[in-house]
């Protein structure tokens, strides 16, 4: 119960959450015992894009800039530390914080131009974006060799060895936690709410005294920051990088990933990464199950996750989280549930749609 | 010489300037971005190819019987599932285009094949000589057919009852809601034209890349022609489409390696970054 | 001490004049109102105020500032705070959050201290909550802190948006029709409302309206605008009987606006 304003600030506001994310942090601490080589692998590519789906949802999801061409933060993420440490030489441990720096920098730097954008221009613009660094990664050569791409290590530190998918997956989870409370603690303060606002409505946020370029170059840094240290990772998690890593494709499945799970909410980024990396597995399993002409198909993984992405945005555009939250309030409310209560507000006029 | 490249990148750009035209249509009446417009041609492309070599349909019937395939496609298309969304998010439709394009994507690869097939051709590639310049028929071809769409286009919307109807909703949907034009079809007419356009495109290109279920990669290429023209102009997407082909072919010839591939996208971040609305288009403020 | 100076202030909108060489003076504690027919322009002189619009001629001075010589989002620094003829409140948020950002430019942490949310970040929102309940219990807001703005009925919508603005501690209050959609006692309640605002929170009132019963009420000087020029400014009596003003909303008949 609530009793000061001490109680409303606090991160956990009510106990059972509280005992329900500790228990969590439980269970992801003592999970790699009880999984094989090949679960604990599917384990540490959830950590590394739930990383990535939190800084897009910093961008995307709270500051409503919509960006189709991420994977180019993630590319630079990672050819940034490959070259740091296979080139240059350089320990893990200073390529890892100087490569989201370097992404970081060059999100401040895309953040300048794209604040004359306007929503969908915006996301053609990062589209484009992505597909020079696509050929930038191609062509630089002397940096990231090419079509051949670069081979990386797993760093030691002192004693300890993370060559195996085990421990690395520790990294991934201590550097995820970290990251995590940042943008929490970020989301309770001032600068989370500016965020928010901008997505809201313009007008009234620099009304409010939100100067809209600042907020926007900082939310670019900072999305840019967090994917960069998810390229990082994935780059000395995979041991080799090329070109055909970063693809359009790959853009595409990170905005599916925090559509999936929740647009605007940071549950809704580690939802929507488990749902989309645990996807290709899924459809593997169960394509048993299928005649034989839909069987052999290689082409039915995409199309099913097309027709998953169509089906939440015509059903469930607040995602897992999203229908989770409903579930929750109906629960609550019942039972005077108004079935209308989620209705999405439709708009039909021109000037209400642009923001 | 540099004739030559102009013809050449006047060919791709005609074929940029009919996907980017459907596009556009699309964008000004229903205000979606049809991220799957590459995968219409290739819809398109794929259907006119089995006519003709599965069911050795003449040329002159099978595109046509595609024409009027892709057409409906168009509509069922927006009938099914675009209808759903009408009045939604701006990012919400896109994702559900993107999701199609993909879709798309894999069926036909499911449904004809992943491998690159030869198109049959339509004109011929042997070179000849036309006003002291040497061309191909085919280069002639791609671009006659284009002005003869966009012209065919152009008549239609300015002097029938639906072109205009289209055109009204095109700027005002309610208004022309109560002015009697049955938007809910009208979405569907432009879905379908639009379709049918990206269909022609296909046709025409598919002899120049092969066909494969990725060629509607070009399709990204229409937003640069777009926005170039400014989004909400179809003249202005055609007249993009051939400024972008043209200087395809010069970045080819006179930048380094690399350079031609980006070069949509280069002029579109620099469009963007210098008329954020398109060289011809509008910025939309809301009104508070 | 005047605190707003409007002078000639003209703005064109592709060919339409949305303002011509409206002047007009306000003096710090007033509550001044802004009156005229339906696209006389008043709401477009707040938005110039605020610099939504740039105005193609013209000065307006706040306090001994150059207002168009400032950034959109300088304006809340200044002091200036508003409320939007169509509701901008941010819908995704509480009323709390709401009223919790308008507090913005009084932050002292950076996005860095936020991350760590170090005591001090702690500390200011404890603060800035405290601040904000006042306001909550000044409007009466207290059952619907914690609800989405979103799901929120139009008449408490526009009350949030009202203590919104004052959360930001303005010393100019420009509110836009403030009154558009209430019954006549919300309306009443309304103007003990903002009288409260002017005599207890010592806040200068900029007030565009329609509703004259209000408008003569509470008001210490009004202008009336038409076609973008101000017809005549002075004290609500003045203004009450001014025949020009009387045309210009009734048309050619003669009637009192009462």
């Amino acid at each position: 119960m609530r009793r000061n304003y001490e109680d409303d600030v606090a991160l956990f506001k009510w106990k059972s959450t509280f005992l329900f994310y500790s228990f969590l942090f439980l269970i992801l601490i003592t999970l790699p015992l009880f999984s094989n080589s090949y679960i604990i692998y599917i384990l540490n590519l959830i950590g590394i894009y739930t990383i990535v789906s939190l800084g897009l949802q910093i961008l995307t999801g709270y500051t409503g800039l919509i960006s189709l061409g991420h994977v180019a933060f993630f590319a630079i993420g990672a050819y940034s530390s490959a070259y740091l440490t296979s080139t240059l030489k350089l320990s893990f441990w200073v390529s890892l914080p100087i490569s989201g720096m370097i992404t970081c920098v060059i999100g401040f730097i895309v953040g300048i131009p794209a604040l004359r954008m306007r929503g969908l221009y915006l996301a053609i613009a990062t589209m484009a974006f992505s597909f020079i660094i696509e050929q930038i990664i191609l062509q630089w050569e002397g940096v990231t060799n090419g079509v051949r791409g670069i081979t990386l290590t797993r760093p030691t530190l002192g004693l300890i060895s993370f060559r195996s998918d085990y421990v690395y997956y520790y990294l991934i989870l201590s550097i995820a936690l970290l990251l995590t409370m940042g943008i929490r603690n970020l989301l309770r303060s001032p600068m989370g709410r500016a965020l928010i606002a901008i997505r809201d409505s313009e007008i009234a946020a620099q009304v409010m005294g939100i100067h809209l370029g600042r907020y926007k170059i900082i939310a670019f840094g900072m999305s840019a920051f967090y994917t960069g240290i998810a390229g990082c990772l994935f780059g000395h998690f995979m041991k080799y990088i090329g070109p055909e890593n970063f693809t359009l494709l790959d853009s595409i499945g990170f905005i599916v990933m925090i559509l999936i799970g929740g647009l605007g909410t940071l549950q809704g980024a580690v939802l929507g990464s488990v749902f989309v990396t645990f996807l290709p597995e899924f459809i593997r399993l169960i394509k048993d199950f299928f005649p034989s002409i839909i069987k052999e198909q290689s082409g039915i993984q995409p199309l099913v996750y097309a027709l998953i992405l169509i089906f939440f945005i015509i059903y469930e555009p607040h995602g897992i989280y999203g229908r989770w939250l409903k579930l929750k309030f109906y629960f609550e409310m019942f039972p005077y549930y108004k079935k209308d209560t989620f209705r999405r507000e439709r708009k039909f006029y021109k000037s209400e749609r642009s923001r | 010489m540099i004739i030559q490249e102009v013809l050449g990148g006047l060919t791709l750009g005609s074929i940029y300037a009919l996907v980017a035209l459907g596009f556009v249509l699309i964008y000004k009446t229903t205000e979606v971005i049809n991220f799957a417009q590459g995968e219409f041609m290739t819809l398109g492309a794929f259907i006119s190819f089995s006519l003709i070599t599965s069911i050795k349909l003449n040329i002159l019937l099978a595109i046509p019987i595609t024409l009027i395939l892709t057409f409906i496609f168009g509509i069922l298309l927006d009938r099914l599932l675009l209808r759903k969304l009408v009045g939604e998010e701006a990012f919400a439709l896109v994702m559900v285009t993107i999701g199609i394009s993909i879709g798309m994507r894999s069926l036909i690869g499911m449904i004809w094949t992943y491998d690159t097939l030869s198109f049959p051709q339509i004109f011929s590639k042997n070179p000849i000589r036309m006003l002291g310049i040497i061309t191909t028929p085919l280069q002639i071809g791609i671009i006659a057919t284009t002005i003869a769409a966009v012209a065919l286009l152009y008549i239609f919307f300015k002097y029938t009852r639906v072109g205009i109807a289209m055109q009204a909703t095109a700027q005002n949907q309610l208004g022309s809601y109560l002015m009697g034009v049955n938007v809910e079809r009208i979405f569907g007419l432009v879905w379908g034209i639009s379709c049918m356009a990206a269909a022609i495109a296909g046709i025409l290109l598919a002899p120049i890349i092969f066909l494969n279920h990725n060629m509607g990669f070009i399709g990204i290429k229409a937003f640069p022609a777009a926005i170039i023209g400014g989004f909400g102009s179809i003249p202005g997407a055609v007249v993009g489409g051939l400024i972008l082909g043209v200087s395809e072919s010069m970045a080819g010839i006179y930048l380094p390696t690399g350079f031609k591939d980006v070069f949509a996208s280069l002029i579109l971040l620099i469009v963007l970054m210098i008329r954020p609305g398109g060289i011809f288009g509008i910025q939309e403020k809301k009104r508070v | 001490m005047s605190i707003l100076k409007v002078e000639n202030l003209s703005i064109n909108f592709g060919g339409v004049t949305a303002l011509a060489e409206v002047s007009f003076t306000m003096e710090q504690g007033q509550i001044y109102s802004l009156i005229g027919p339906n696209g006389a322009g008043k709401t477009t002189v707040f938005n110039c105020i605020t610099r939504i619009y740039k105005p193609t001629k013209g000065t307006i001075e706040f306090g001994g500032y150059n207002v168009l010589k400032m950034a959109p989002h300088r304006i809340a620094e200044l002091g200036i705070a508003r409320t939007f003829q169509n509701i901008e409140l941010f819908s995704n948020m509480t009323v709390m959050e709401n009223l919790l950002l308008a507090r913005h430019r009084l932050k002292k942490s950076n996005f860095l201290t936020e991350m760590m949310y170090l005591p001090s970040v702690k500390r200011q929102e404890v603060l800035w909550r405290k601040i904000v309940e006042e306001i909550i219990d000044f409007l009466d807001l207290h059952p619907y802190r914690e609800a989405n703005v979103m799901n929120l009925p139009y008449g408490i919508r526009k009350l949030v948006e009202l203590g919104r603005a004052l959360a930001l501690e303005p010393k100019l209050l420009l509110l836009d029709e403030p009154s558009s959609g209430m019954n006549p006692e919300e309306k009443e309640d309304l103007g003990i409302t903002i009288k409260d605002i002017q005599r207890y929170l010592r806040i200068s009132v900029l007030m565009v309206e329609h509703d004259m019963n209000l408008v003569m009420q509470i008001s210490d000087r009004v202008c009336a605008l038409n076609y973008g020029r101000v017809l005549i400014e002075g004290l609500p009596e003045e203004i009450q009987r001014n025949n020009e003003v009387i045309q210009a909303y009734l048309g050619e008949e003669n009637g009192s606006i009462a």
